[in-house]
């Protein structure tokens, strides 16, 4: 990756990480540990691999994003924010009654987001759909989602890759954030969906494994998932909850709790120092 | 000649065979796509399917993911059809029809079959009788209980039209054509006067249309006067004609193959009481579940008969 890219594709992840923190911060709820795991992968989706146009998001061509795990709603508003569909500053109006910004995605009301999800397991039937119709239209625009880890746990999830792999969803590209905690602990400790790739493998998908926070192996692993043909692909984001603010990475208190005044500015402090 | 017009007063047709032919009829002229979940032979989408393999999708008993699917398909601008039993459509995919489908408006028509308690030998398990309670709590979308095939045929026109969630109830069990095919005219919303009366209205729906309509019958021979509204919408319910019906007849039976929490009878009670408020006595199952067996003795068990309206009927004039 060219130097300049790869800056910009930091500073963007940065922007979102931010974003993530003002719309939290000032809805005093959200989640933005699960946010912050998906920022960097965020970043290279809508800055350098999705064929979208902010001044059209209906468009009928473009690339669409399913958001399966619903509520990292913060950082697919904050990129979107960035990516120019809305103003930036629009985010800090999270959750709030008056705003669009539901605190899951909501596709009526909010530009750019191509399917209202929240409740687990859901999105990824919505992309298979989204995927069979590009098929059925002839159409080559792909369908990228993203699941949680502990979203995998829904049976609905692998009622959905069986589906995937059944009708050769080669335009499909699921996203595994896999950070390893959900709410009630780690997931290992809960009902660990792990091993992946073999499961993923046996269901008819090409696997892909990457370092979510690394932008060579993100680029090589989406580059590589356009190049396959015949079956869906699955990429496994191995990636750290909470990730850019020090005192939320792996901690599972973070999944769904906001900073207050203080911690807001010891995060938004860290992400700068970023930029 | 078209799929109703083969139809005849009197034959007896089950509605989930008027949803198979009238589906892979529209599908000559009309572009969408058909979805089922392992019951093809059952729901008789199996027409379509033969007739359009490149437009039928088999998404294996997962009704959940194929809700999901099918709101993807309409989110990308396809309109879709989805069809299940109502146990497993309405019943089991609920959450997703009310989060994937309802929620954003999206256009899918959920088509279930096997709804109540006609699905006979197959038992509780299978005998939906919460459905239309449950979709009609959804915002914004439309549910049809159809009365026969030649209802059910023109009631899957009318869906194909509308640009939002659809729930169409169709059934296993053989019941008669009470409407003339040549004249029949369906109005989504509206509900149909089957007969007029001035002494209590009967407001059925489904197959308990049919056995509104002999009731009313034998009520004449009585002396007894009986309106019979034929309520194919659930929902938006035609709320002018249950208030004129309250208003004119004094007294109302509502007649659904449903249990009678929730359903037709419900949404009956609830425009009644805000607009004229009069009695309002309901035939349906007793919050019971049903049981296995051969469908004249069920219906006959869980008092959905003429003359099971006929005593509300008459019970209802007494409390006017």
């Amino acid at each position: 990756m060219e130097t300049a890219t790869l800056s910009h594709l930091q500073h963007q992840a940065a922007m979102i990480r931010l974003g993530i923190l003002d719309g939290t911060h000032a809805a005093s709820s959200g989640h933005p540990g699960g946010s912050l795991s998906i920022a960097d992968i965020l970043s290279y989706l809508y800055f350098a691999e999705m064929r979208v146009d902010p001044a059209n998001p209906a468009w009928e061509d473009r690339d669409r994003l399913v958001l399966s795990k619903g509520h990292a709603a913060p950082a697919l508003y904050a990129a979107l924010a960035c990516r120019g569909y809305f103003p930036f500053e629009d985010l800090k109006t999270l959750r709030r009654v008056d705003s669009c910004l539901q605190g899951h995605p909501d596709m009526k009301h909010i530009p750019g987001v191509d399917m209202s999800s929240g409740s687990l397991g859901q999105g990824i039937s919505a992309a298979c759909g989204m995927a069979l119709a590009a098929k059925l239209a002839g159409k080559d625009y792909r369908v990228y989602t993203i699941v949680g880890d502990g979203e995998s746990e829904e049976g609905q999830v692998w009622e959905a890759l069986m589906f995937a792999a059944r009708y050769d969803l080669d335009n499909l590209c699921v996203i595994f954030d896999w950070n390893g905690l959900q709410i009630d602990g780690p997931i290992d400790q809960i009902v660990n969906p792990a091993p992946y790739d073999k499961k993923l493998e046996g269901f008819g998908f090409h696997v892909i494994n990457m370092d979510a926070h690394d932008f060579g192996q993100i680029e090589n692993a989406f580059s590589e998932a356009k190049t396959v043909k015949g079956r869906p692909t699955a990429v496994i984001a191995k990636s750290i909850k909470g990730k850019g603010v020090s005192y939320m990475e792996n901690q599972v208190k973070w999944h769904g709790s906001a900073p207050n005044d203080e911690l807001y500015a010891k995060a938004v402090e860290e992400i700068k120092a970023q930029l | 000649m078209g799929y109703i017009d083969t139809l005849k007063l009197g034959d007896k047709v089950a509605t989930r065979e008027a949803y198979g032919k009238a589906l892979c009829e529209l599908g000559e002229t009309e572009d969408f796509v058909v979805l089922d979940a392992d019951l093809a032979e059952a729901t008789k989408t199996c027409y379509f399917k033969k007739a359009f393999p490149d437009r039928f999708f088999d998404c294996g008993i997962a009704e959940g993911n194929m809700i999901g699917v099918a709101a993807g398909l309409a989110a990308a601008g396809r309109r879709v059809f989805a069809s299940s039993f109502a146990m497993f459509a309405a019943g089991r995919a609920f959450e997703q029809i009310r989060n994937s489908v309802a929620y954003p408006r999206l256009n899918v028509n959920v088509c279930a079959t096997h709804a109540g308690i006609t699905v006979g030998e197959d038992g509780a398990t299978h005998q939906c009788l919460e459905d239309l309670a449950l979709m009609r709590t959804l915002p914004g979308m439309t549910v049809i209980n159809p009365s026969d095939a030649v209802e059910g045929a023109l009631a899957l026109k009318a869906v194909l039209e509308l640009d939002t969630p659809c729930y169409v109830r169709y059934g296993r069990y053989a019941v008669p054509v009470i409407h003339d095919p040549a004249t029949y005219k369906f109005e989504l919303g509206k509900a149909d006067p089957v007969r007029e009366g001035s002494d209590a209205t009967i407001i059925a729906t489904g197959i308990m249309v049919a056995m509104a309509m002999e009731a009313a019958e034998k009520l004449a021979a009585e002396g007894i006067s009986v309106r019979v509204l034929n309520m194919h919408t659930i929902k938006p319910l035609d709320v002018a004609a249950v208030e004129a019906a309250a208003r004119e007849t004094g007294a109302i039976v509502t007649a659904e193959e449903h249990n009678i929490i929730g359903g037709l009878g419900s949404a009956v009670a609830e425009a009644v009481g805000e607009t004229c408020p009069v009695p309002v006595l309901r035939v349906g199952v007793a919050d019971e579940f049903g049981r296995s067996g051969k469908v004249p003795p069920l219906l006959e068990l869980y008092g959905l008969t003429a003359e099971k309206i006929i005593e509300k009927v008459k019970d209802s004039i007494t409390l006017k």
